[in-house]
């Protein structure tokens, strides 16, 4: 580790809180429909999206009818993402001529981009038209951003309301949340990659003889409008294969600096935003609090363990002081490949711009830990703050218990119905994790997968999954991932850590929004001190250690100490 | 009033909540979001960049005597010695632009102790002593890093300086030269590009 290492690594999470304070502000009052500067603009068009689409947004909807809009709506963008990678060779912008998708990879791909996974068992360079980049898989990367957006805001009116039925209007959400949010933040992050060097053309590829005689085939296309998108919306499906550590996905530090922050920003301005909303901006900062206490601590982890390399990299008479720099660019170097590892599944992002696969077991430990403590740390964009709510819910009534009295968050009574719910939301995770890996890991056709043998072949299906579940979409890419059984199973995976958490959350939602708002008393726990964080990281640790702690065992921490002892499979 | 007493009272009039009723909101917003995000968006930010980062909006393409050579952001192969060698690649066969990759092999792999112990030993044959910088032997996470470590280019000048029949002071002249430091002191890494370095040691002595 070195210090300017650690400088860079805290400037990029200053940058994020500088800009995340402002964009909360701006986020609370699109979502309480306050007149913006942007306004003037986009009325026009949201207007114009309402009477098309008929919608009244003052006439809203109560939790099931909110759902169910969700749902229909997802099912109405995969079903049109399917259709576009099974056609691509009839549409348009195709000038590399690529075929169909085959159908096992059309679903899986079309339900990992609808579930904001972005999960890639697709290679971008080799498999995916122009066309299917940018009206396919950039859709959905905006609109599965947003549909997180609009359930982290319904679930908020439930907190702040009393005695209603209603938690908003999931269409009018889902719309302002694009047009007013993701939309002009893409567009202005991506001139800016643009001129850091991402490429931006609709042109297919530029064939060259290098220097030295040889030819070279550079796949280019539509890179900087994707791809500003997929970080802001923390989906993380790269355009190309090598994801954000090809050079034209991340050309530089500037730009490594850029995607991070994109990455994090509007999670963590959603958290300023809550806030607001709830008329409490001390409890805003206790969650971003938890969220600093735990991510930080990754990332010096995972910094750690790469920096101090493995004993094969230091026997074969490589300088110990380099680190393990197996599967890092030059241009990164380990702290901001460290950082960029952390970052990417504390959200549910997923890009990489170095490869997990090939880190020491301890540092490739810290990514798989973050997806499975449910990417709350802050989270995806929406996803991690309705994740976080949940575990806040289990927290106070944890509290609750010791001292012997009813439970209370935001001023809401939390009762029996709000914990099995949470409790259902919170089991989702292990059950699909847990459950497909141990499949995986006795049939064939799951044990064909691995692409390294030993324990670290564990952990590439036990990643896979909790990577799935999560709806993270980073990988060890050593899995051989693009074939039926997984691209079906990891499907599965994603459809349950997406919908079966929602559900139950939206139904704790409806519950609390039709209870009385109570004023805090001499006898309510405090959330936003320094005890309630403390008893809120302890829960996040405690149940993810839990639930996982025995896998990982028999994966990185069992390699680690076979890696130590020197063993080579 | 503020944000929080907005959203507490905001019109609470309930609408359609049955499944039937969210279908054509659905597919009409679907629809015109594709349009909206999927052909406008993306037009537009092409429009734009080309207009004003044609270069970059391109590839960063680097020509020289009227030809392409290369991109200044994707490695190439270059295995002649009297040029600097770039990382080893799991692109392809080798900085395929068509198949970026990493070689994603585990740190405990045998194929992974294997190659480098290989690729080791033929830096030594080549008389090089001491301690290997990390990335000499390292493959990058996308097989296209165009940058090695000032270190490893320094490894390499006595070989280019024979090959090239130069005297070695004046290609490690040129080497440091290229050397790009961290932006303001602070951010990325110290490196090299390999296309430019060779291209300025083609100008030097072809």
């Amino acid at each position: 580790m070195t210090f300017v290492g650690w400088l860079q690594i805290v400037l990029v999470f200053g940058l994020v809180l500088a800009a995340a304070a402002p964009l909360g502000a701006y986020m609370a009052k699109v979502y309480a429909g306050e007149r913006t500067v942007l306004t003037p603009v986009l009325a026009p068009a949201e207007r114009l999206l309402y009477r098309a689409a008929g919608v009244d947004p003052a006439r809203e909807q109560g939790w099931l009818g909110y759902t169910l809009g969700m749902l229909v709506f997802n099912a109405a963008g995969f079903a049109l993402l399917f259709s576009i990678l099974r056609l691509q060779d009839i549409l348009p912008l195709n000038p590399q001529g690529f075929g169909a998708v085959a159908p096992d990879l059309a679903f899986n791909t079309a339900v990992s981009f609808v579930t904001n996974t972005n999960w890639q068992n697709y290679s971008g360079e080799s498999t995916l038209s122009h066309f299917s980049q940018m009206a396919g898989l950039t859709v959905q990367n905006f609109l599965s951003a947003a549909t997180g957006l609009a359930l982290a805001i319904a679930f908020v009116r439930a907190f702040s309301r009393s005695g209603a039925t209603t938690v908003g209007h999931v269409f009018a959400d889902i719309t302002r949340s694009t047009l007013y949010i993701l939309l002009p933040l893409a567009l202005v992050t991506a001139l800016v990659q643009v001129s850091l060097g991402t490429p931006q053309t609709l042109d297919g590829s530029v064939v060259l003889t290098t220097l030295e005689g040889g030819q070279q085939t550079l796949a280019m296309g539509p890179v900087a409008s994707q791809i500003a998108i997929k970080q802001l919306g923390t989906n993380g499906g790269g355009f190309f294969n090598a994801n954000a550590a090809h050079p034209f996905e991340n050309p530089n530090a500037l730009s490594n600096m850029l995607t991070i922050w994109q990455m994090l920003v509007v999670s963590t301005a959603l958290v300023f935003a809550f806030g607001r909303l709830v008329g409490d901006r001390r409890q805003g900062r206790a969650i971003l609090a938890v969220t600093g206490l735990l991510l930080v601590t990754a990332v010096g982890l995972c910094y750690l363990a790469e920096s101090a390399g493995t004993p094969m990299l230091a026997a074969a008479g490589l300088d110990p002081a380099g680190g393990n720099m197996e599967g890092k660019e030059v241009r990164f170097g380990i702290a901001m490949s460290a950082l960029f590892a952390a970052v990417t599944t504390g959200l549910s992002d997923g890009a990489v711009n170095a490869m997990h696969a090939s880190f020491t077991p301890l540092g490739g430990m810290v990514p798989m830990v973050l997806i499975q403590l449910g990417e709350i740390l802050p989270g995806g964009v929406g996803s991690g703050l309705y994740g976080m709510l949940v575990v806040a819910i289990l927290a106070v009534f944890v509290a609750g218990l010791m001292v012997g009295r009813t439970p209370e968050y935001l001023g809401k009574k939390i009762e029996a119905k709000e914990v099995k719910m949470a409790m259902l939301a919170i089991l989702v995770l292990p059950t699909a994790i847990l459950g497909f890996s141990a499949v995986s890991a006795v049939i064939p056709a799951g044990l064909a997968g691995p692409g390294n043998g030993g324990p670290h072949g564990l952990s590439e299906i036990l990643y896979a999954y909790s990577s799935a579940a999560g709806n993270n979409g980073s990988a060890f890419g050593s899995l051989s991932g693009n074939t039926p059984w997984y691209n079906t199973t990891l499907a599965l995976a994603m459809l349950l850590g997406r919908f079966a958490f929602i559900v139950p959350v939206m139904a704790i939602a409806g519950s609390l929004v039709a209870k009385p708002k109570l004023a805090a008393s001499s006898g309510t726990f405090p959330t936003h001190g320094p005890l309630f964080v403390g008893l809120l990281v302890g829960i996040i640790l405690i149940l993810g250690g839990l639930q996982f702690f025995p896998a990982l065992a028999l994966g990185p921490i069992a390699e680690h100490v076979q890696m130590q002892a020197g063993a080579l499979y | 009033m503020t944000v929080s007493q907005r959203i507490e009272t905001a019109a609470q009039t309930e609408g359609p909540s049955t499944l039937a009723a969210q279908v054509r909101p659905a597919v009409v917003l679907v629809a015109a979001f594709t349009l909206l995000l999927g052909i406008a968006y993306p037009l537009a930010v092409t429009g734009i960049a080309q207009a004003v980062f044609p270069a970059a909006a391109n590839g960063s393409l680097v020509t020289r005597d009227g030809a392409v050579i290369g991109s200044a952001l994707v490695g190439q192969t270059f295995t002649g010695p009297g040029y600097v060698h770039p990382r080893p690649s799991a692109a392809g066969a080798g900085y395929d632009g068509l198949a970026s990759s990493g070689s994603n092999l585990a740190p405990t792999a045998r194929t992974l102790a294997d190659r480098i112990t290989a690729d080791v030993g033929t830096l030594r044959s080549g008389g090089i002593t001491g301690l290997i910088p990390a990335d000499a032997v390292t493959t990058s996470g996308s097989g296209l890093d165009p940058h090695i470590s000032p270190d490893t280019a320094l490894l390499q000048v006595p070989r280019i300086a024979k090959a090239r029949r130069l005297p070695e002071a004046e290609v490690r002249a040129v080497v440091l030269g290229s050397v790009e430091g961290r932006l303001f002191g602070l951010i990325g890494e110290p490196r090299v590009n390999v296309l430019a370095l060779n291209a300025a040691l083609d100008d030097l002595k072809p």
